[in-house]
């Protein structure tokens, strides 16, 4: 099969300091999620801002469907590849359907703004997640994990096939950690390809297809989650003894031993 | 008295918003040293155009020469300070922006001030005026542009420098201006006034406001991603540097053609965003097209206020501060409903 997102060869540095990562070559299928982890500073946000041009790698190429990305222009990049930030708070309370709406704008000519149409798409993708209820409210005032969710309906809007995503689950709760799990399971099912950072390996288990280690500019392991969540792995990245059990329902947990 | 209020209250937030400003614009012109009645007035307007019978050459030269100039300029200038206040605000996410954080009014001002120094009529010190905003602004941007970092901070921050510079410029032609004849001129300019607008003045800011105001107007609904942070807005495919320049420069030309035929006027572009914002909400798609309408109504209405108040004229710009900063205040006491 076709790789969607192959990387080859990928470098980073940020003007005048060294490698962030060096030499990273991995691919990713269609409807797979790579989940990518490493200790904190190891560049796990640098390498996906650079998936999202966000930044530029020094050298190496990321291909799209055999497509270099930097062939792109913005807006196609952007119908593309959709990306979720950690939530933080905008100066100004837009309401929760005109943040959504934004999504739209890759769809759009420069100078138009949404239409009936585009209204309509927002709205579904609302209804979609279960949130229409919050349309109205100023998104200022959500909790995290509502301004999480409302990220994920403007992804719908914007209607790309990649979604990046940088630690969603850090800064939530228990709950919201797996229903925020739940619905990037959903989305790689519906055909999404997904990729996101993450500090916690159990995550993995429960919904990545393929688990990266980064560490020391480098992707210590790649593949399945079964193979490379090891007890060796998770000591080599992060210093610590990890146990590994096996749950009944046949999914695996990781305990810190320190 | 109840159904008055329900009546009131039916009226949609829009009309009121346009009525209002035509409203003033027709009640300005009868207000003044000399008062006017409202057929006078219209008669007067209508002569321009149609063979309507004469009125006296005096109403005639009140109403077109002095009036409407005056009403004309407190409409523009007061529309485009807050709505390239507004804009500023959002591309720089950050509330307490005003149309000046880039160097423009300094600059504007230094032009004003030199063109005076230099005997210049008032077209020269007008182009001086709209000349140095840009130069100001062209350095901020050009200087901003060359550092790493943050854009939006670096370049609020090159602002700054840039407003101290040109600062220092204008107290440099004050000092070198002869006290009795220049430096009065230069103060009173520094301080804002409109009350020698002439229609001239009018057809020379025009074309750099259509500008500005219909470009505005054409892309404000990006500014509300622009709004949510550079990484955010890029991620949607918006060309970040790109549309943050072509907005400079739109409030730019507004605001250094504002300041070219006003001098210099504060509070405007940073209150009456914040105003409007309580009005309407924050989207720019709605936002704009409001701030034109309470800016130019606002500055009219004060404008009227300085020129009928008082036997001497209060120059505008120490009104609209004193009208303004406290407004803020209470806007601020009244716990951040425009912004978080």
């Amino acid at each position: 099969m076709k790789s969607h997102i192959k990387v080859v060869d990928a470098s980073f540095a940020y003007n005048g300091s060294g490698n962030v990562f060096e030499n990273i070559t991995f691919s990713i299928e269609k409807g797979e999620v790579l989940c990518i982890l490493g200790p904190n500073g190891t560049g796990k946000t640098t390498l996906i801002k650079c998936l999202n041009r966000l930044l530029k790698l020094n050298t190496g190429n990321i291909f799209l469907k055999d497509k270099d990305i930097y062939s792109f222009n913005s807006k196609d990049l952007a119908r593309q590849i959709g990306y979720i930030p950690q939530a933080h708070n905008p100066v100004f309370p837009f309401k929760v359907l005109d943040v959504v709406l934004m999504g739209r704008a890759p769809h759009l000519t420069s100078l138009s703004s949404p239409s009936e149409k585009d209204l309509v798409i927002a709205k579904k993708s609302l209804e979609k997640l279960n949130i229409d209820h919050m349309a109205d409210k100023p998104y200022t005032e959500l909790s995290g994990g509502e301004k999480q969710l409302v990220f994920f309906a403007r992804v719908l809007t914007q209607k790309p096939d990649i979604l990046l995503l940088d630690e969603p689950t850090s800064h939530l709760d228990f709950g919201n950690q797996m229903r925020t799990l739940n619905i990037i399971d959903k989305m790689a099912n519906e055909g999404f390809t997904v990729i996101m950072s993450s500090h916690f390996p159990d995550h993995a288990f429960i919904s990545a297809d393929k688990v990266a280690i980064m560490k020391d500019c480098d992707l210590i392991d790649y593949g399945t989650p079964d193979e490379v969540i090891t007890e060796q792995n998770l000591e080599k990245a992060y210093d610590i003894q990890v146990n590994i059990m096996d749950l009944e329902e046949g999914r695996k947990i990781c305990i810190p031993l320190g | 008295m109840s159904m008055g209020k329900k009546i009131w209250q039916n009226i949609p937030l829009t009309t009121v918003l346009i009525a209002l400003p035509i409203f003033l614009f027709f009640i300005s012109f009868l207000i003044g040293r000399y008062p006017l009645s409202p057929p006078e007035v219209i008669l007067a307007l209508l002569s321009k155009v149609l063979p309507v019978k004469a009125v006296s050459p005096a109403v005639y030269s009140i109403v077109w020469e002095i009036r409407l100039p005056r009403i004309m300029a407190a409409l523009l200038v007061g529309a485009a300070l807050s709505i390239a206040g507004a804009s500023f605000q959002g591309i720089f996410q950050n509330p307490l922006v005003s149309p000046d954080i880039l160097g423009v009014t300094s600059g504007s001002g230094f032009g004003a001030a030199l063109a005076l120094l230099l005997s210049g009529s008032p077209f020269m010190v007008q182009i001086s005026a709209f000349c140095f905003g840009l130069i100001a602004v062209g350095l901020t941007y050009t200087i901003g542009g060359s550092f790493r970092g943050s854009k939006t901070l670096i370049m609020v921050l090159c602002g700054i420098a840039i407003s101290a510079l040109f600062s220092a410029f204008i107290s440099i032609t004050k000092y070198l201006a002869d006290p009795y004849d220049k430096l009065p001129a230069i103060v009173y300019w520094l301080m804002g006034s409109l009350s020698n607008t002439s229609l001239e003045d009018i057809y020379l800011i025009l074309i750099p406001m259509i500008i500005g105001f219909s470009v505005l107007l054409l892309i404000r609904w990006r500014i509300n991603i622009l709004a949510m942070g550079d990484e955010e807005a890029q991620s949607m495919g918006i060309d970040v540097s790109k549309l943050r320049m072509v907005i400079i420069i739109c409030c730019t030309l507004l605001t250094a053609a504002a300041v070219s035929v006003s001098g210099i006027i504060g509070w405007v572009g940073l209150v009456i965003p914040h105003v409007t914002r309580m009005l309407v909400g924050p989207d720019y798609k709605k936002l704009l097209p409001a701030t034109i309408c309470t800016g130019g109504f606002f500055l009219l209405l004060v404008d009227d206020v300085a020129r009928n108040l008082t036997q001497i004229e209060i120059p505008l710009g120490i009104l609209t501060a004193l009208i303004g900063a406290p407004f803020f205040l209470y806007l601020l006491r009244k716990g951040n409903e425009g912004w978080s």
